[in-house]
């Protein structure tokens, strides 16, 4: 947002207007929401919302668990779009794909290892074995599609790459259709242990989403050491910094660019068996949606920053499992759940509009940010 | 480029081959053969023939790639100053051997068909697959690809040897045997249409393909159409680019009113589905020139096109449709197109306002994200009342002009509606490219900083071309309304904005010609997201070959097929400095002056 002119235009009252309604509504919508926790007899709870009842604490507590652990989902595809954009200033569109082709592999994968018996014998070695092969797959796919479509464009006008990820998302979601048939594809069924609740700080959690939160934050950690710990992480921090001067500094910087493709590609490929454990089922489509959100978790955390991606991710998960029935419902507007994906959008809309740079500030180079 | 300064050596050794590239193009080959097969496209297509007894689409899936890769392989920048070797054995025997290379990977396929089952993650590896591959005559006859393959190969690579004029012969007759092919639908109808059917029983097949004699007519046909005709076509079309002044809009305003004469007459004679796919094509133009102008002109790369597609449609069956739930006025579809304009506009400006001041790519996310909350909303429960959810609105009628009545059962009808907003949307087009506002939309797509340096008020602008777009897409929706009869949110999702950005850039961003050829060929041959096009067979694979036209346009040439002076110069700026230094000519500058907008050449 540069150009703050003197003289407001009617496009910033505009913006004011927007900023000041989408604030007033989730206030209003929380309040309503608080006073139809406290007594849903109450007359601003029936004011918007005649059929009112307060969500049992179980509701809630379901809702933030699976929030955030598709949250933690979302975080990992976020990283990807984070880095790449940190060191190459573009959206990598098709990152969404890398994600789908790892939650892919994991249904083979799966299935294959549930026909040889050791799915449901040794659950874990089974689920460290999948999660290799497809940090393997989708690591593959991202460095040849850096490789054939992006590298030719270093230095091309901002908008060529992005057009061109968005063919290779779409010739990478066709391939997968093409090559293994239409329709949904299910993982086999969860071994029934995982069915089980733990419970933690007094609240009842099933298994899988502790499995899921698990794998998600040892990738997390195992990321953060890489790059914060290591020298290939110093020169991907250099490249994200000034590619020139990395260079002159004597980083290979087309390497660097290949491992930060690498390293998000194999994030997505966890996110994607995760995505396995958490619905069971993938389609060729499935990386569109969970792709778009988790770009707009990259951009909530704040581009370029890889623990804000991690942020930004739970924070958009939860608000598109909490938001609904926090803000919407008390508002009165009907069949809230089919509007989840709609709140992951208008949060990504929101955060734009009162604070472009994300919450914790983006990390990009001069170039980038202009 | 007339002085360029390359002398030319003998040709060298066929053994004097870069090994390494050799080998890449032959494993390349392989794979993409290999992966051709897999994707289902030689079973799929097998039905569509294209010469009758020889030839089906199936096999020519398989075999337009040895060509091209045993063209490429040779293929080698000849850079001013530097000495090119004469093309000769060296070019003839790459292209054989990478030819070969693929066509061993595909009788390796063959026996892995033949041996191993991996039916369950991969759909196509099946027995149909196999018995194509082998032309039924069990696996070792998959081995009859490695010279088959090679064989293309090598007259791919002797493309590079033979002389230009030959080369240029061969390449327009198999463009032209295709192409006939691929309009059988069309031709067929025409002929009908005009009473010459028995051209067509000689040149056609009975139940599709071309026959062989009729094949050979039109290769040669079109081979001597080059030999003989073409210098003259230039030399013609050379002094129409030289008329100046009145001369000049005088030559250009008979050539509109002939195309615009010939168009108009087409309906007459084409069958009802031709028809349709025509109305179909309109529709796409419409929407296509309406991206054209925020993408091509302004620059602003909005994804969520579709929304001002949605609108359109879903405000036409509202106040139009006897069945819209909550609200329904039926009003007669003249009236409604007017609030469709306005709600439109608005739409545009409510959609607009919020990101005309982000960055260029956050803008393009942004514009999905609206694209599909605008689908959602229409589909979620809160607007059902009006929009009908998923069940969508039906029933909605054709248009009442009085003397006439446009419904979606009578295409030809339809047709001449949508032509009517076409030539709307051209003028406008035009008109507003030549103008201020054109002219600051083009600024601000160059450099965004300098534009608003210059005084331009860029918000403005930038909304402006939100709006015209959101105006030109949203009569595309109302039409679509009317044609279909029905209207449902799973007509408007993303792959549509998608759809119609892959024709903006093929045809050529920003060129009101190219546009409109773009979404003819694309739209016309391969269809729509859900509408069929001539090709039939093509509808699984239609998507898989737009992304990939996508990133091949981006890559190689991102100015589209029927560039914009402008926006080519602004897209290989380095190249024409460089051209420009190499010649001398840098230190004027004046040799790029922005004299040239005229007509594509």
């Amino acid at each position: 947002m540069r150009h703050r002119a003197a003289k407001r235009s009617r496009v910033d009252l505009f913006l004011t207007f927007l900023r000041v309604a989408l604030t007033t509504l989730i206030v209003v919508g929380v309040f309503l929401f608080i006073m139809q926790q406290i007594d849903a007899d109450n007359v601003f709870a029936r004011r918007l919302n005649p059929d009112a009842r307060a969500l049992t604490r179980a509701q809630f507590e379901g809702l933030v668990v699976s929030g955030l652990s598709q949250g933690a989902m979302y975080g990992l595809i976020a990283l990807g779009y984070s880095m790449v954009y940190g060191v190459l200033g573009f959206i990598n569109f098709a990152h969404g794909e890398v994600f789908m082709v790892g939650a892919m592999t994991g249904m083979i994968t799966s299935n294959k290892l549930a026909d040889a018996g050791l799915w449901e014998s040794n659950f874990l070695v089974a689920m460290l074995f999948i999660l290799i092969v497809c940090i393997l797959c989708s690591t593959m796919t991202a460095v040849i599609m850096e490789r054939v479509a992006y590298r030719q464009l270093r230095g091309a006008p901002r908008l060529i790459p992005l057009i061109t990820s968005i063919g290779v998302s779409f010739f990478i979601q066709q391939c997968s259709e093409l090559l293994l048939g239409p329709g949904a594809k299910a993982y086999p069924r969860l071994p029934d242990w995982l069915d089980e609740t733990w419970s933690f700080l007094g609240a009842d959690i099933e298994r899988t989403k502790f499995l899921v939160i698990g794998v998600a934050a040892v990738s997390m950690v195992a990321l953060w050491y890489l790059v914060e710990r290591t020298k290939t992480g110093k020169a991907m921090r250099a490249v994200a910094e000034d590619k020139e001067i990395a260079s002159l500094m004597g980083i290979d910087v087309d390497r660097t660019i290949v491992t930060t493709f690498a390293v998000g590609g194999a994030m997505a490929g966890v996110a994607g068996v995760l995505w396995g454990i958490l619905f069971g089922s993938v389609t060729s489509f499935t990386g569109f949606l969970p792709g778009i959100k988790a770009f707009s978790a990259a951009v909530v955390g704040g581009i370029g920053n890889i623990g804000g991606a991690m942020a930004g991710g739970l924070s958009i998960g939860g608000a598109e499992s909490v938001a609904p029935l926090v803000i919407l419902e008390p508002l009165g507007i009907p069949g809230v759940s089919q509007l989840k994906d709609a709140v992951a959008f208008l949060m990504l809309i929101f955060v734009l509009l009162v604070k472009p740079t994300g919450l914790f500030g983006e990390r990009l180079s001069a170039e980038d940010r202009a | 480029m007339t002085d360029i300064i390359t002398s030319v050596a003998p040709a060298r050794s066929a053994l004097d081959q870069d090994w390494r590239k050799v080998v890449r193009f032959g494993l390349l080959l392989a794979l993409a053969l290999v992966f051709i097969s897999l994707a289902g496209m030689p079973v799929g297509l097998d039905t569509r023939v294209v010469i009758e007894p020889i030839l089906s689409m199936g096999y020519l899936s398989l075999l337009w790639l040895p060509f091209l890769l045993g063209y490429a392989v040779s293929g080698e920048k000849v850079l001013e100053g530097v000495q090119s070797h004469a093309k000769g054995p060296r070019e003839l025997v790459a292209g054989l051997l990478v030819g070969a290379v693929g066509g061993v990977g595909l009788s390796l396929l063959a026996v892995l068909i033949d041996n191993f089952d991996l039916r369950d993650p991969l759909v196509n590896w099946s027995p149909q697959l196999l018995d194509l591959v082998t032309f039924d005559n069990g696996v070792g006859y998959g081995t009859v690809w490695i010279p088959i393959s090679g064989g293309i190969g090598l007259v791919g690579g002797a493309l590079h040897v033979v002389p230009a004029l030959v080369r240029r012969m061969f390449v327009t007759a198999v463009i032209s045997v295709l192409a006939v092919s691929a309009l059988e639908a069309i031709l067929n109808d025409l002929s009908e249409g005009l009473k010459l059917e028995f051209v067509i029983d000689w040149l056609f097949f009975v139940r599709g393909g071309l026959t062989q004699s009729g094949a050979l007519a039109v290769a040669v046909v079109s081979a001597a159409y080059v030999a003989v005709g073409r210098d003259r076509v230039r030399v013609a079309k050379e002094s129409f680019q030289s008329l100046e002044g009145p001369t000049r809009t005088r030559a250009n305003t008979v050539g509109v009113v002939v195309i615009g004469l010939l168009v108009a007459g087409l309906p007459l004679v084409l069958g009802r589905i031709t028809n349709e796919l025509l109305v179909n094509v309109g529709l796409f133009v419409l929407l296509a020139l309406g991206l054209n102008i925020v993408v091509g002109l302004a620059g602003i790369l909005d994804l969520g096109y579709v929304a001002f597609f949605a609108v359109g449609g879903y405000t036409a069956a509202v106040l139009t449709s006897p069945n819209s739930p909550g609200f329904s006025p039926e009003l007669p579809w003249t009236v409604a197109v007017l609030v469709v304009v306005v709600l439109a506009s608005i739409t545009g400006l409510f959609i607009g306002a919020p990101v005309i001041r982000m960055r260029g790519d956050y803008l393009a996310i942004v514009t999905l994200g609206f694209g599909e909350i605008i689908r959602l909303l229409f589909l979620s429960d809160w607007l059902s009342g009006f929009t009908g959810g998923a069940q969508g609105i039906t029933n909605i009628p054709g248009i009442d002009l009085g003397l006439v009545e446009l419904k979606g059962t009578d295409p030809k009808s339809m047709f001449y509606l949508v032509l009517f907003f076409c030539a709307l949307a051209v003028y406008a087009s035009w008109r507003l490219e030549k103008s201020r506002i054109g002219r600051a939309w083009m600024a601000i797509r160059e450099d965004e900083s300098v534009a608003e340096a210059m005084g331009i008020n860029t918000v403005n602008a930038k909304l402006l071309a939100f709006v015209v777009g959101a105006v030109l897409a949203s009569f595309s929706g109302a039409i679509f309304a009317a044609k279909v009869g029905s209207i449902f949110p799973s007509s408007f999702i993303i792959l549509v904005s998608i759809v119609i950005l892959v024709v903006v850039i093929v045809g050529g961003m920003g060129n009101i010609v190219g546009v409109i050829a773009g979404a003819a060929v694309l739209i016309g041959i391969l269809g729509g997201p859900r509408q069929p096009g001539l090709l039939q067979e093509f509808s699984e694979f239609k998507l898989l070959i737009y992304g990939a036209l996508l990133v091949w346009m981006m890559l190689k040439r991102p100015e589209g097929l029927v560039p914009n002076v402008r926006r080519t110069r602004e897209l290989h700026q380095e190249e024409f400095l460089q051209d420009a230094w190499l010649k001398g000519h840098i230190d004027t500058g004046e040799d790029h002056g922005d004299e040239g907008e005229e007509a594509p050449s």
